[in-house]
């Protein structure tokens, strides 16, 4: 039963769905594999100080969007909804605008409003700088604590996209706003920034702890819901949560030292806030995959190096030399096992390149993407994955089901929403990116680093162990 | 630097106290723009009622958003067919808004339907299919001719109304389903469940106390539902309506259109469990029958309560916050608290009406907080202020009660907990017990902070902390 599995079948090299629809789902989808544009956007917001995200938009998108990251967070998610009627559909939603912006106002004493579009407002063509304008440019009857926020808007229509793409563009969008906007003669220190996609709080305390080893504190994250999405227990209502990127540092990212901009796919993404910063304020940017695996993060390192002018610490040679070591113990356990891939593209980008330097295949890689860069950049990053795996891009898990049969994958990775088909293989799931509604901890699943990459990389393979125990008919307890 | 927690002055009216004079709560109306209402929208109301009904196909046209987020989230169950659980999605895409998504969309069905054989289809209008004018009744009496099965399109634009909204959608669609099958063989004593959901098997625990009662459960709309079933459940004598927010509307109309009564009832807690039966058995009258209730009564509550006596000694005095969809849950709730010795010091809901509050200011204790269409902040200000040691609600809720050290009880569709009938009531009892006398409390902020207990590192200085 095991032997089966444990043979490498050459793979036809195939990419799909690069390009406009994929044929065989020309009529929408079944299962998705991927989110609306709104959902990333909010996740963005929420890692800015003191930001309250508003959707502009019917009831329901807050709410549901508030649910599925809830669920996953297991943390107060706010999202303020400008709560569209029939009315407002015919009308045009200034009045809701301003009056959601007061009420947001009044209720969290915000920092930042982050404003994301809905497809109802992008398709009735809101002009949302318009109203924005006028906004800031009416007097307000507000008490007078509630000081005027700064409102950062970004375009997210749920039809064009998904919540990777969401959450790219409010980033951008953010970086855009304030980059560069600090008051004459202010003397900000020059930091390092980083743009980590979307990777779980612990990966965010991680990139700081990892540049900390370099002796790089200055360090500017941008989301960082570190802590605003992993916090303590509090003792008294607090509205918005501490933690988040502060205004002040992104108004001084126009003189960041270098710019780490991470992800696969971003990284040929023609304007992302890297770029902008690059293009307008000639910051450095570094773009790199996520640090998942020795190749990525090695490119990592050499970027850090680079910026801040300091040779590899021996806390993160060590790390690195314990991981090749793993990789080394484990090596005959995933000789030509076969994974299947999924989720956002950064992600499994990043996943995809790592398991190709431990012996797993990964013979499908899906994304609900369509951006048609994935494909590329996992062939950039590992070279010898060409023609010998499957990409699909604006994939659903009632396409990857269709290809069970003929790829008999040993694992799956990705989010939960894959359990049902793992459950139905036999086979194990190791869960990683959002959503992760079924298990304890999403917030604290670590990938990135050498030391993230071990934690995944055990994972992966007592996955594979444990599997291979169950189906055992002796039992062993010594393997 | 602490500071009150603002009330919006536009919810103030919809706040009020149990025992104190004033007008009627404000209820009914569209959320306040930026208030962080925790209500769905139209779309969410159609999709709760329909979603249970296990053999039809339910398509959701629009953007992925809708189908994504309500994929295989909810604890209703199906004794037979799964294909409910599927996310189907029309996935509409840019060009399919600027050029129009019916082809799309007929694609989708015919593909579908071939596919998955299903009894029925179900299209659900989300909020760009009511700007872009697809027509959607158009496509769906197209492809019924075509391939012979009931295709239903639900109006549940989200924009256009409330979750209430989305209910009456849900109720048209089911009414043209109804009075299409054989009523042959249905007995003269024959009910049909209507509002119960069947999560965690809730509805196969309530036709069993009926089967025992010799009485026959003709459909069960919608949890573990059938098209066929649903078909012919206008042979049925009796509609009872739990969860009468949502399915009132069709019960109406049935008794409209096909004589059949109804009645409203609850499933939860002990009285209101009991209530139901007994109102069964005196609607079809006879002493006979009435016994065989008070029997079915006598064993189930013999089984549970010696177990609710011991939690109901933990847990004398404490208080809960409750906040839930629909008023009759809540007059369930504040009544099974009551059972387990406990005090409800805020109540809400979000779609409760006039006479609703009515009754909740008239059945809760003075001092009670009575609240329409909360927002996180209010319900946290109210839990502070009340002190309460349980909040029951649903996932939006858990983390505002958690993040205060406050227990919580999961009541919402996504619950995998059967928390209806005489079991229901002991899984009830089990959960808020396990949840207001777990020991982590003693160790959380805000409650060691009442002990006086100064903990050994303090914990990170918000930016603001609110008293």
């Amino acid at each position: 039963m095991s032997c089966s599995s444990c043979t490498t079948q050459p793979l036809a090299p195939e990419v799909f769905g690069a390009e406009g629809e994929h044929p065989d789902f020309p009529n929408g989808s079944t299962n998705p594999c991927k989110l609306c544009t709104p959902l990333g956007a909010c996740l963005a917001f929420k890692g800015i100080a003191g930001a309250v995200p508003l959707l502009h938009g019917s009831q329901g998108c807050a709410t549901y969007i508030r649910r599925y990251l809830i669920s996953h967070f297991r943390e107060p998610v706010d999202i303020a909804s400008t709560n569209f009627s029939e009315d407002t559909a015919v009308f045009g939603g200034r009045k809701n605008l301003h009056t959601a912006l007061d009420n947001v106002g009044r209720q969290y004493r915000p920092e930042l409003v982050g404003i994301a579009t809905t497809c109802l407002s992008e398709t009735m063509g809101e002009n949302m700088p318009m109203l924005l304008g006028e906004y800031r440019a009416e007097a307000r009857d507000l008490p007078p604590e509630a000081e005027r926020p700064e409102l950062v808007h970004v375009s997210t229509p749920s039809f064009k996209g998904t919540h990777a793409s969401g959450f790219h563009a409010a980033v951008r969008a953010i970086v855009t706003a304030l980059a560069g906007t600090e008051s004459p003669g202010a003397t900000a220190e020059s930091r390092l920034a980083i743009f980590p996609g979307m990777v779980s709080p612990e990966d965010l305390r991680h990139l700081r702890d990892f540049c900390a080893a370099w002796g790089e504190d200055a360090i500017t994250l941008v989301p960082d819901y570190s802590e605003t999405l992993d916090g303590p227990s509090w003792a008294n209502f607090i509205r918005t949560p501490p933690g988040g990127t502060t205004i002040d540092e992104l108004r001084a990212l126009s003189h960041a030292k270098a710019a780490l901009e991470l992800g696969h796919s971003l990284a040929t993404a023609p304007i992302t806030a890297g770029t902008h910063l690059k293009t307008k304020f000639s910051v450095p940017l570094h773009r790199l995959g996520l640090p998942i695996g020795v190749r990525a993060n090695d490119a990592f390192c050499t970027a850090l190096a680079e910026a801040t002018g300091r040779e590899l610490p021996e806390r993160i040679a060590a790390e690195r030399g314990r991981l090749l070591d793993s990789y080394v113990d484990a090596h005959k356990y995933l000789a030509g096992k076969k994974a299947i891939v999924y989720g956002e593209d950064d992600l499994v980008a990043g996943l995809t390149v790592f398991l190709a330097e431990t012996g797993v295949v990964p013979v499908l890689v899906a994304s609900g993407e369509r951006n048609g860069r994935l494909a590329e950049a996992i062939f950039t990053a590992a070279p010898e994955l060409r023609n010998r795996i499957e990409v699909r891009e604006g994939s659903d898990f009632g396409e990857i089901e269709q290809r069970i049969e003929e790829l008999k994958p040993d694992l799956l990775i990705g989010s939960s929403k894959g359990y049902k088909l793992a459950r139905s293989l036999g086979v194990p799931l190791v869960r990683c990116g959002f959503p992760v509604h079924d298990r304890l901890g999403a917030q604290r699943i670590r990938l990135l680093g050498y030391g993230g990459t071990q934690q995944l990389f055990d994972r992966i393979v007592n996955a594979l162990l444990e599997a291979k125990q169950e189906h055992s008919d002796i039992g062993y307890s010594y393997l | 630097m602490t500071q009150p927690l603002e009330i919006l002055p536009s919810r103030a009216a919809s706040i009020v106290e149990a025992g104190q004079a004033g007008g009627s709560v404000r209820c009914g109306k569209v959320s306040v723009a930026g208030s962080v209402s925790q209500r769905a929208c139209v779309f969410c109301g159609s999709r709760v009622v329909l979603y249970p009904i296990a053999d039809a196909l339910h398509l959701v046209h629009g953007p992925i958003g809708c189908a994504a987020y309500t994929w295989d989230i909810r604890g209703a169950q199906s004794s037979g067919p799964q294909l409910f659980r599927n996310s189907f999605s029309t996935d509409l895409q840019e060009l399919d808004v600027i050029y129009g998504g019916e082809k799309k969309l007929e694609r989708a069905l015919r593909e579908l339907i071939a596919k998955h054989k299903p009894k029925a289809a179900f299209v659900y209008g989300t909020c760009i299919v009511g700007l872009i004018g697809d027509d959607v009744a158009a496509v769906c009496k197209r492809l019924s001719a075509e391939t012979g099965i009931p295709v239903l399109p639900v109006a549940s634009e989200g924009f256009k109304g409330t979750k209430k909204d989305g209910y009456k959608a849900a109720c048209e669609a089911l009414y043209k389903l109804i009075g299409t099958g054989d009523t042959s063989e249905i007995s003269p004593l024959s009910i049909n469940l209507m509002g119960d959901f069947n999560i965690a098997g809730e509805s196969w625990v309530i036709r069993e106390y009926f089967e025992r009662m010799g009485i026959q459960v003709v459909a069960t709309i919608t949890g573990d539902g059938r098209v066929d079933a649903i078909r012919r459940c206008h042979g049925a004598k009796l509609n009872l309506v739990q969860c009468s927010g949502s399915m009132t509307h069709l019960a109406k109309k049935m008794h409209e259109e096909h004589g059949i009564p109804f009645k409203r009832v609850s499933f939860f807690g002990i009285e209101d469990m009991s209530a139901a039966l007994y109102d069964v058995a005196k609607f079809f009258g006879g002493e006979e029958l009435m016994d065989k209730a008070r029997a079915v009564v006598r064993d189930e509550v013999a089984k549970i309560y010696p177990q609710l006596r011991a939690w109901r000694d933990d847990l004398h005095g404490k208080k809960a916050a409750v906040y839930v969809g629909g008023a009759f849950k809540a007059f369930s709730l504040v009544r099974a608290l009551r059972t387990l010795g406990m005090r409800t010091a805020v109540v809400g809901t979000q779609t409760g009406d006039a006479d609703d509050y009515n009754t909740l200011r008239e059945m809760c204790d003075p001092g009670t907080i009575i609240v329409d269409d909360s927002n996180p902040i209010e319900l946290a200000k109210f839990c502070l202020e009340q002190d309460v040691d349980l909040f029951i609600g649903g996932v939006k809720e858990r983390p505002i009660a958690y993040k205060l050290g406050i227990g919580f009880c999961d009541h919402n569709h996504e619950r995998k907990e059967c928390l209806a009938g005489f079991v229901g009531m002991l899984n009830f009892g089990r959960e808020v017990h396990a949840s207001v006398m777990s020991p982590v409390w003693n160790f959380v902020p805000r409650r060691a902070a009442k002990r006086g207990t100064t903990p050994v590192t303090s914990t990170p200085k918000s930016k603001e902390a609110v008293a």
